[in-house]
């Protein structure tokens, strides 16, 4: 580019303009770098605000309840009584309920599409998981109301309770009755939800396997199984827990489906079918119609927690991605 | 091409803004309430038919509602939850009752024909403090001797979002159960000892129809639109009673409006012997001094036309127009909304 200009340049005058031009690209390099550099610091900039505006709004609600706020089972509106314990409960656990099932479904969908899928099915199947990405969060909470929570309801809720009646610590889990919602139907909507990040980013990263440490294991007689767990899954490890925590944070901050399905209580349930509710659902289920500084407060507390929750996830997640590239080199 | 795509949408974008700036200009616009919204939005397009000019009402809940008029970012807001006349004053709002409706128990369960399930007040706030959890439990039997009750567990379905509905259904219990007053107590959104909650009373009425052995309680028209079968009620006189409009006007004639200052009156557990035991009225409030005062007074042209000629439209949909002479009150009372001259707005309507 800069040599074209300077070919006009030189071809349209003297060698004294020759300063000039170059004058003139270093301006617009400087520039350059300005503008993208205040991009940058935008990020920076907007998410100082958020956490300024969450915790200004939350400072009522933290003068009033302090750390007990962590810890109470409490949810009263009437009596401006306020605790996050079982909101955080429900969105940890049915995130983990999620992961449970989404990380061996996610990874085994993209081990079949790139080692051991014939090439016909390869499209159908990955333009399907896209599809399943980009279906808007609302849609996937209707059919769970619609469609998933009665077939659970009359299939397998009582199902589970039958089966795991008599052993001691299931039979808490999948305590009756069954209402069909409730933090395990959450939690598979979640799952379905969150499939689609993790087969798609872990199926990119196994193709950027190069194939000669692939050919090199088969060559000395390694099964599709041996390659696979010996070569493709180290070779992509960071790129694959870098899927899985994406779609972590997406089931901690998810909102519409989860309202929809979750049962939306104010509690504690030792069983996995009770109803349960969760930081976000709190807030989008309350917050227009919290009257009074202090309920609003309290949601914006809640708000904070998701924030911090979600943040030390990421950490902890770059800590062992750091700690992984330590090992491997 | 792509600068074309840009020309075009910037275009699009543009016009649009025209669009809504000019579509702003002439509207009024209010939030609140969902319970009444059916109606609003009914009456929203006659006027519109009639006068040209249009209403934007968004349907956020009752508190929202509250929020908006107090922070005066929309023209009226609406709520089913009254402000007690001291908050009123505080907040330079007058309210009125714009239309009444009634709250009705929904059940969902097999083999039962719609209202053939009676239920008294006690019982409903035993089933929702988690105290009765069986529908065969001796209590539902007593008040229905005839009924087959199975020994199913009772699905508790309840609001999870703020709500009007839910104010006044938890007014009715805490009227009707001492230990529902102590324990749980009325507002728009409360602690739920039992059950699941659904958001909006489509939310609600969805989860019923879902969920075998459940119960939860609606707004009217909602259970009508979605065919679920509604319980009968015992009320304050003794009688069984069936929500219909006929229960809900007999429960609305006994309210006191004249005396009630600034219309704060509830219509939970109203004597009759045909009165249906959880009738709602819903809320208007204005400003006294609104900021914008042509906005304010298309508002009191619009709900005093409403008044004047939008009683059937409201019949169809199942509410209760206001009677007459509370209609006369309420215009009273409109004179206290003042333009920046100091004088009444609502001379402006007077026509009617």
């Amino acid at each position: 580019m800069s040599e074209v200009v300077l070919q006009q340049a030189a071809s349209l005058s003297v060698a004294a303009d020759r300063t000039r031009v170059l004058g003139r690209l270093a301006l617009v390099d400087r520039l350059f770098r300005q503008v993208t550099r205040a991009a940058a610091v935008i990020v920076l900039v907007i998410l100082g605000g958020v956490i300024v505006s969450l915790v200004y709004g939350s400072w009522p609600a933290m003068k009033a309840f302090g750390f007990g706020f962590l810890f109470s089972q409490s949810w009263n509106p009437v009596t401006e009584n306020f605790g996050a314990l079982p909101a955080i409960y429900g969105t940890v656990m049915t995130s983990i309920i999620a992961m449970l099932i989404a990380v061996p479904v996610g990874l085994g969908i993209a081990i079949f599409l790139t080692e051991l899928c014939p090439y016909v099915l390869r499209r159908p199947i990955g333009t399907a998981i896209e599809l399943l990405a980009g279906i808007p969060s609302i849609i996937y909470g209707i059919w769970g109301l619609f469609v998933l929570a009665p077939f659970l309801q009359s299939h397998v809720q009582p199902a589970l309770i039958a089966a795991f009646g008599d052993i001691p610590v299931f039979s808490t889990l999948f305590a009756g009755p069954p209402y069909g919602i409730g933090m395990l139907t959450a939690g598979f909507i979640l799952a379905i939800m969150v499939l689609p990040f993790i087969a798609s980013i872990s199926r990119d990263v196994f193709e950027t396997v190069p194939l000669v440490l692939k050919e090199a294991a088969w060559g000395i007689g390694a099964t599709t199984w041996e390659v696979t767990r010996y070569v493709v899954i180290p070779y992509t490890r960071v790129g694959v827990i870098g899927g899985v925590m994406l779609g972590l944070g997406r089931a901690l901050g998810e909102t519409m489906a989860v309202t929809f399905v979750i049962g939306n209580a104010h509690k504690i349930s030792g069983s996995l079918l009770a109803p349960g509710t969760t930081i976000s659902a709190t807030i989008a289920n309350e917050f227009t119609e919290a009257v009074g500084d202090l309920y609003t407060s309290a949601l914006i507390e809640l708000g904070l927690i998701l924030f911090f929750i979600t943040f030390v996830v990421l950490a902890v997640a770059r800590y062992m991605l750091m700690r992984i590239e330590q090992k491997s080199a | 091409m792509i600068s074309t795509i840009f020309r075009r949408g910037a275009g699009a974008a543009l016009a649009l803004a025209v669009m809504c700036g000019a579509a702003a200009a002439i509207d009024i616009s209010g939030a609140g309430a969902t319970f009444p919204y059916p109606i609003y939005a009914k009456w929203a397009e006659a006027y519109k038919k009639e006068t040209g000019s249009g209403l934007n009402y968004q349907s956020i809940g009752s508190g929202g509602g509250i929020k908006q008029i107090k922070a005066r970012t929309v023209t009226f807001g609406a709520s089913d939850q009254p402000l007690k006349p001291e908050e009123l004053d505080a907040a330079g709002l007058i309210q009125w009752p714009q239309v009444i409706g009634g709250i009705v128990p929904v059940v969902n369960h097999a083999g039962m024909a719609g209202g053939d399930l009676t239920l008294s007040g006690e019982t409903v706030a035993k089933i929702f403090l988690g105290e009765i959890t069986k529908w065969d439990d001796p209590a539902i039997k007593k008040l229905n001797p005839k009924a087959k009750l199975p020994s199913a567990p009772i699905v508790v379905v309840h609001r999870s979002d703020g709500s009007g509905t839910t104010f006044n259904f938890t007014n009715y219990l805490s009227k009707v159960s001492p230990d529902w007053a102590s324990k749980v107590g009325a507002n728009a959104s409360v602690e739920w000892p039992v059950g699941i909650g659904a958001k909006g009373n489509e939310g609600v009425a969805n989860n019923v129809a879902n969920t075998k052995g459940s119960i939860g309680y609606v707004e009217y028209a909602y259970a009508k639109q979605n065919k679920l079968t509604h319980t009968k009620m015992i009320n304050k006189d003794g009688k069984t009673v069936t929500p219909s409009m006929e229960s809900f006007q007999a429960a609305a004639a006994g309210a006191d409006w004249a005396h009630a200052e600034g219309f704060y009156e509830i219509l939970t557990n109203e004597p009759g012997a045909k009165s249906w035991p959880i009738t709602a009225a819903t809320f208007i409030l204005l400003p006294k001094e609104s900021k914008d005062e042509a906005a304010a007074a298309e508002a009191l042209k619009f709900f005093s036309w409403a008044f004047a000629s939008g009683g059937k439209m409201a019949e169809e949909l199942d509410y209760i127009p206001m009677p007459k002479p509370v209609v006369e009150l309420i215009k009273k009372t409109w004179t206290s909304v003042k333009g920046s001259d100091g004088k009444p707005l609502s001379l402006l309507t007077r026509p009617n």
